[in-house]
């Protein structure tokens, strides 16, 4: 233990993710400082409301339907216990006790009050964590892969380069009042877990004709009114230019972008109605001026590196033998290992996905306890270390397979153990219309409605690899667009209707869903979700899954079937 | 009329002109769209000139008339209207401009620290406003992660290692 903060213990941050040194913390307190003077000036009268807003946003505080809301940043998805603690710690006395996981990977409180959301952040300063851009128009937490650094199919880890993005992003002086949000994804593997070309900037970490390592550059994806996905502008990018080629694409962005029309102010437009060739020839002439000014050192990308070193794993981990044995003689056991964990890099390691989509629990949803608990147990199964996924679930990256059987205990005991990752009951879901101002339907009710006629598991493991995603608003933060089913709540002269779409994808072979039809009456969408994957269980041929077989038939087949009655 | 200018609060004496108010015989700032159609005019005018930009405003074209104006004057319509960020990085790193470069308009105290790191100066808050409450802003941060217009260098290379 280091210290006190609060009543709340201290203690030194693990080695397996970026910590912060003396620089690092000064920045982040002098931040808290900054946000405590604008909220003092703020509450007395010295800052309007219009005035306070874009301060407020900037360090994700948002005045939403009941109170205010806060969403505080888990850089690139990656936790660990202590900080863990210090959320728990922060919905317990500044909250209703419970905290809930986004698809951007991070946190957000639902009821703090405004008066005392610098001494949150002061808490979480703390435990080196903060609430910067996390909104407001302006680079947004860095997003990344939930298995970088164990999965196999990785060509290199993609967080030290989300942490040098990070730190360069910042308080950058120059883009903090950028036409609209802005949001940057790394994913260094083969299978795309981070949604990257759904971002305004995605870089794919790839290989070129010499061996070298570098970044591919999309720009312009992003959901939203008008969804889209992103486009390479670069093939390849030396690692030492990163930072001078991602400045040159905000601040081509930054001066060209639209700001007549917020729903025409994201990259994607600028890229659109310039068109791709004119765009990229601006980033390129743009990025010649000051490329040789800003080159990436490799001596930081090696500092950096060395904060994600592997833990040291235990070299005879996969000679145990009672966690096959456990899975013949339980079968809950042996479907929870089949759902939720994935193969690791290391031999007798799995890493293990905790299910925050319990039957009857708004999807992303945990409580203080739950949090504290999980805390515990990966201090003792995975060097105490979690992540959070997009998909609104958290990860334990590093457990030894003789230990799955306590840990799965453990989750079950704590309503965390639901087998179902990836599965149709595995939602994503916006927080809606019960809580935010922006939507004009209530999306939570509706995916627990959903969920009671998909629980019977049977039923669920012989569906496969489905994604269900719901908005509550055509501003998608449920990334309706591209879920397989996508579902997204609309106004109809002041009642709640659901558009359905089908197709959408957020990985490799990413797709927008398209419109089946009509859209449905809130209390139909869960009859109308049930014929579609009675439909598809007709309709597919052999292992078929969903998406593939969405786009082997097209829409007609399942269009046929909900809209039969109407 | 009172301003900040390199971390002071001192008195000004440059009026800023209607786009049809005559030169007066002291400083005087104009519109870019007034320089581009009196440029020669205004040139054997006896008065010290200064430029008003808007962020929108393309300088590509008056790159080498920078150097004759005392004070280039970048204006915020809104406090988020950012393009007056990218504008005054450039008029320092790309264009090499060295006069006074001022905010004026809807700019917040809260975004000086930022302002000053992109190039900008010298600060013309809206009036009634006490600048002295101002001057900390400048000083809100004693660490900064990225280069930008101002002497700071990227936080590795200082950190040294």
């Amino acid at each position: 233990m280091v210290g006190l903060y609060d009543g709340i213990a201290l203690y030194l941050l693990i080695p397996t993710m970026y910590q912060y040194d003396e620089f690092d913390q000064t920045l982040v307190n002098e931040r808290v400082a900054q946000f405590r003077g604008q909220t003092q000036r703020f509450l007395a009268g010295q800052l309007t409301e219009d005035q306070f807003r874009p301060l407020r946003l900037m360090n994700g505080l948002y005045i939403q339907r009941h109170a205010p809301m806060l969403r505080v940043a888990v850089p690139y998805g990656l936790l660990s216990s202590q900080q863990m603690r210090m959320l728990a710690h922060i919905a317990r006395t500044y909250d209703k006790g419970y905290g809930h996981f986004t698809t951007r990977q991070n946190i957000q409180f639902n009821w703090p009050k405004l008066e005392e959301v610098p001494d949150i952040l002061a808490n979480l300063a703390t435990v080196q964590m903060h609430a910067i851009q996390t909104s407001g128009n302006c680079i947004r937490n860095v997003t990344s892969d939930h298995l970088a650094g164990v999965c196999a199919d990785e060509l290199e880890d993609p967080r030290p380069y989300c942490e040098i993005i990070r730190q360069w992003s910042t308080l950058h002086p120059e883009f903090a009042f950028l036409p609209r949000k802005f949001k940057i994804a790394v994913s260094g593997a083969a299978k795309d877990r981070a949604a990257t070309q759904l971002h305004d900037i995605g870089l794919y970490l790839v290989k070129n004709a010499q061996g070298e390592i570098g970044f591919e550059v999309l720009v312009g994806g992003g959901l939203g009114r008008t969804p889209m996905i992103g486009q390479t502008i670069r093939p390849f990018l030396e690692k030492q230019h990163l930072l001078s080629y991602l400045e040159a694409i905000l601040r081509i962005y930054n001066r060209f972008g639209r700001r007549d029309n917020k729903y025409k102010a994201r990259i994607k437009i600028l890229l659109k109605e310039t068109g791709i060739e004119p765009f990229t020839g601006l980033v390129e002439a743009e990025w010649a001026e000051i490329r040789d000014g800003l080159l990436l050192d490799p001596r930081e990308i090696q500092r950096v590196k060395k904060h994600f070193a592997a833990p040291a794993h235990d070299t005879k981990a996969a000679t145990d033998r009672s966690f096959t044995q456990r899975q013949h003689e339980d079968t809950r056991f042996a479907a929870w290992i089949r759902h939720n964990t994935a193969d690791h890099r290391v031999a007798g390691y799995r890493a293990v996905f905790i299910s925050l989509k319990a039957p009857g629990i708004p999807p992303g949803d945990m409580t203080a306890g739950q949090m504290d608990a999980v805390a515990e147990l990966c201090d003792r199964f995975s060097y105490g270390e979690l992540r959070v996924t997009h998909t609104q679930n958290l990860v334990f990256a590093d457990v030894k397979q003789a230990d799955l059987f306590e840990l799965w205990q453990a989750l079950t005991a704590l309503n965390l153990a639901t087998a179902n990752v990836g599965k149709a009951t595995d939602m994503i879901c916006c927080p809606g219309l019960d809580f935010c101002s922006l939507a004009n339907a209530s999306s939570i009710p509706v995916a627990l409605d959903i969920y009671s006629r998909l629980e019977d598991m049977d039923y669920l493991y012989d569906l496969g690899e489905i994604r269900i995603n719901l908005s509550g608003c055509m501003n998608g933060c449920g990334h309706h667009s591209v879920g397989h089913i996508g579902i997204l709540g609309v106004d109809k002269k002041g009642e709640e209707w659901f558009q359905l779409t089908l197709g959408g994808s957020s990985a490799n072979d990413a797709s927008l869903g398209e419109r089946l039809g009509p859209s449905v009456a809130k209390d139909e969408v869960a009859g109308a979700i049930e014929t579609i994957l009675r439909t598809y269980t007709t309709l597919r041929e052999g292992d078929e899954s969903f998406l593939d077989t969405v786009r082997r038939t097209g829409l007609e087949p399942f269009q046929e079937k909900v809209y039969a009655n109407h | 009329m009172q301003i900040i200018r390199d971390g002071k609060i001192v008195h000004d004496d440059w009026r800023h002109l209607a786009n049809d108010e005559p030169l007066p015989a002291g400083k005087a700032t104009i519109s870019l769209t007034r320089w581009l159609a009196e440029k020669a005019a205004l040139q054997s005018a006896s008065s010290e000139l200064g430029l008003r930009l808007r962020g929108e405003d393309s300088i590509d074209a008056i790159v080498d008339d920078l150097k004759s104006f005392g004070l280039i004057v970048i204006e915020f319509p809104t406090m988020t209207d950012g393009r007056g960020f990218s504008l005054a990085r450039l008029l320092r790193e790309r264009y090499g401009y060295t006069g006074e470069i001022r905010a004026r308009g809807d700019f917040i105290r809260d975004q000086m620290f930022f302002l000053s790191r992109v190039g900008v100066n010298a600060f013309e808050c809206h009036a009634g406003q006490d600048l002295e409450t101002f001057l900390p802003a400048l000083s809100e941060y004693t660490v900064t992660y990225q280069a930008a217009a101002d002497p700071e260098q990227s936080h590795y290379r200082r950190r040294g290692d």
